[in-house]
């Protein structure tokens, strides 16, 4: 299985830097894009000393871990989404007639590398989050990352499943993958009481790097849940990966080619 | 002779449609073409929506740390979310929506330029039916549901509700200019992409979608509110806000970037010649 990615994925790659100024200068475009998500909280802690309770470099290390995760994550599995396109085009009948699993396919299909470039801006906010607070849980930091990822993945697997049903209207997806990417952006007290409820209980994005940050940054839930919370990370994450697996499959079963 | 158009506007004298007629069914030719897609544009005002919520809730935690900041209050930044929320359809933006890169590409733009019309306020004409449409299916439903779940502050009097509407029209008119630049862009560059990422940066981060420029520190502010985006959302909220009145500073800029249009139109007509042979 990830060798049939590995294998998908390296071919992309190879077609993406075939041009290689081009390939670098999308790199860079996409580092300068997702900057921008970054220049709004420096401008936002120009104005302020606190976010939600919250400091600078706390808030960049929630900001931090939350971006690794998603830009990964819209990395290696956001193509998922574009299983309407399939479907209209009719490229879905040859995607299932191969002898390689369908999510591996529309998963690696136009694998684009030059979104490494915004996985790159996260990861140096982080590092630079991670120096700046001198964390004595460090070692929870990476798992937040891959639980963060896991995650995400299980959300584009969801927006795949779903557009077997929203033919029409592929877009609405959109508002939860990537709404999710800039929920998780800021400290979760922000937000209303019931949405981060929900978040936690019903989608659990709490556990992407609220939750676990908390633990981490040594800070008290503002909901009230214990500190151990946090741990639940990697529980929350098969669940829900399992769970977008059953509907993925859900989704594939319900498809009817047109035929011709 | 074969009827122009289909419907509600065809027009079955179609050679005797002077220049009077030939804008206001450009308008409307461009409203329609947009209505086609109305899942699309649902579906958009769904994520702008959605996007909406996110922000009012960072705004909110940030005028609660520091009421008054930039000269709104809590109400006022939260309608500020809520309603250039709304203007992403309408002003375009995220770039794009005017089809003359494709039409460069694939030379069908030697056609456009041979017509007895101005290519640009042909474009334009169309354009302002697309954020007619827009503005409609892609604004209304962030600004109802923001009314709804924060409620938001309106114009106070026709007055202003006037001048908002100016402002705004002025604004769309400012982000044509703007991307008729860009697009323009093509003839020189065969790859547009690299310009509509820049393109796309200046107008989300500069025109006060990101944030309203009355909080960017230092000279960051002052260029930011001096330059063409801050016209497309910063003037026309600020308006409907009733903080401030920047109808010249859209004129302004509106007039020189059509200008330098009209001068881009001009030079892609003589790269078309020689291309043309």
């Amino acid at each position: 299985m990830v060798r049939s990615y590995v294998l998908l994925a390296w071919t992309w790659t190879r077609a993406a830097t075939a041009y290689p100024v081009s390939f670098a200068l999308m790199t860079v475009f996409g580092l300068v894009v997702a900057g921008m998500d970054l220049a709004v909280i420096l401008i936002i802690f120009a104005n302020t000393t606190s976010l939600g309770g919250f400091g600078r470099e706390e808030v960049l290390f929630l900001y931090g871990t939350a971006s690794l995760a998603f830009t990964l994550a819209d990395l290696l599995f956001s193509n998922l989404d574009r299983v309407s396109q399939h479907i209209r085009a009719g490229s879905l009948d040859t995607v299932l007639i191969r002898p390689v699993s369908a999510w591996i396919q529309l998963a690696t299909d136009r694998f684009f590398p030059a979104r490494i470039g915004r996985v790159l801006q996260a990861a140096a906010v982080l590092w630079y989050a991670v120096a700046a607070l001198e964390l004595e849980r460090l070692w929870m930091v990476p798992l937040m990352v891959v639980c963060g990822l896991v995650i995400f993945a299980a959300l584009w697997t969801f927006a795949g499943a779903l557009q077997f049903v929203l033919t029409d209207a592929p877009e609405v997806v959109n508002a939860f993958t990537y709404g999710s990417g800039a929920y998780v952006q800021h400290p979760l007290s922000i937000y209303g009481k019931e949405l981060v409820r929900a978040t936690t209980f019903v989608l659990p994005l709490a556990f992407v790097n609220w939750l676990p940050g908390l633990y981490v940054l040594g800070r008290r839930d503002p909901l009230g849940l214990p500190s151990w919370a946090g741990l639940l990370a990697p529980a929350a994450a098969l669940i829900l990966l399992a769970l977008s697996g059953l509907a993925w499959r859900q989704g594939i079963r319900h498809y009817r080619s047109t035929g011709s | 002779m074969p009827t122009c158009g289909h419907g509600l506007l065809s027009f079955p004298h179609a050679p005797e449609v002077t220049a009077i007629y030939l804008y206001p069914t450009l308008i409307l030719y461009g409203f329609r073409k947009h209505a086609t897609y109305v899942w699309a544009a649902l579906a958009g005002a769904f994520t702008n929506s959605v996007f909406g919520i996110l922000r009012a809730y960072v705004l909110i935690a940030l005028w609660q740390a520091r009421p008054h900041l930039g000269g709104y209050d809590v109400v006022d930044a939260v309608t500020f979310c809520f309603v250039t929320q709304a203007m992403i359809g309408p002003m375009q933006l995220f770039g794009g929506g005017l089809g003359i890169p494709e039409r460069i590409r694939s030379g069908d733009i030697a056609l456009d330029l041979v017509r007895p019309a101005s290519l640009q306020a042909w474009t334009l004409a169309e354009d302002l039916g697309r954020a007619a449409y827009l503005l409609v299916v892609r604004g209304l439903p962030p600004t109802l549901l923001g009314a709804l779940l924060f409620g938001l502050t309106h114009p106070d009097g026709p007055d202003r509700w006037a001048l908002f509407g100016l402002s705004f029209l002025l604004g769309v008119v400012v982000s044509f200019a703007w991307r008729y630049l860009v697009a323009l862009s093509v003839c020189w560059l065969i790859d547009e992409r690299g310009v509509a990422t820049v393109s796309m940066i200046l107008m989300t981060f500069f025109s006060g979608l990101a944030l309203p420029l009355t909080i960017f520190p230092g000279w960051l502010g002052e260029l930011a509110r001096s330059l063409p985006f801050a016209a497309m959302v910063q003037v026309p909220i600020d308006v409907y806000l009733g903080k401030g009145d920047g109808l010249a500073f859209q004129v302004l800029w509106a007039a020189v970037l059509l200008a330098l249009g009209a001068a881009g139109t001009r030079l892609v007509r003589h790269k078309v010649v020689i291309q043309g042979g």
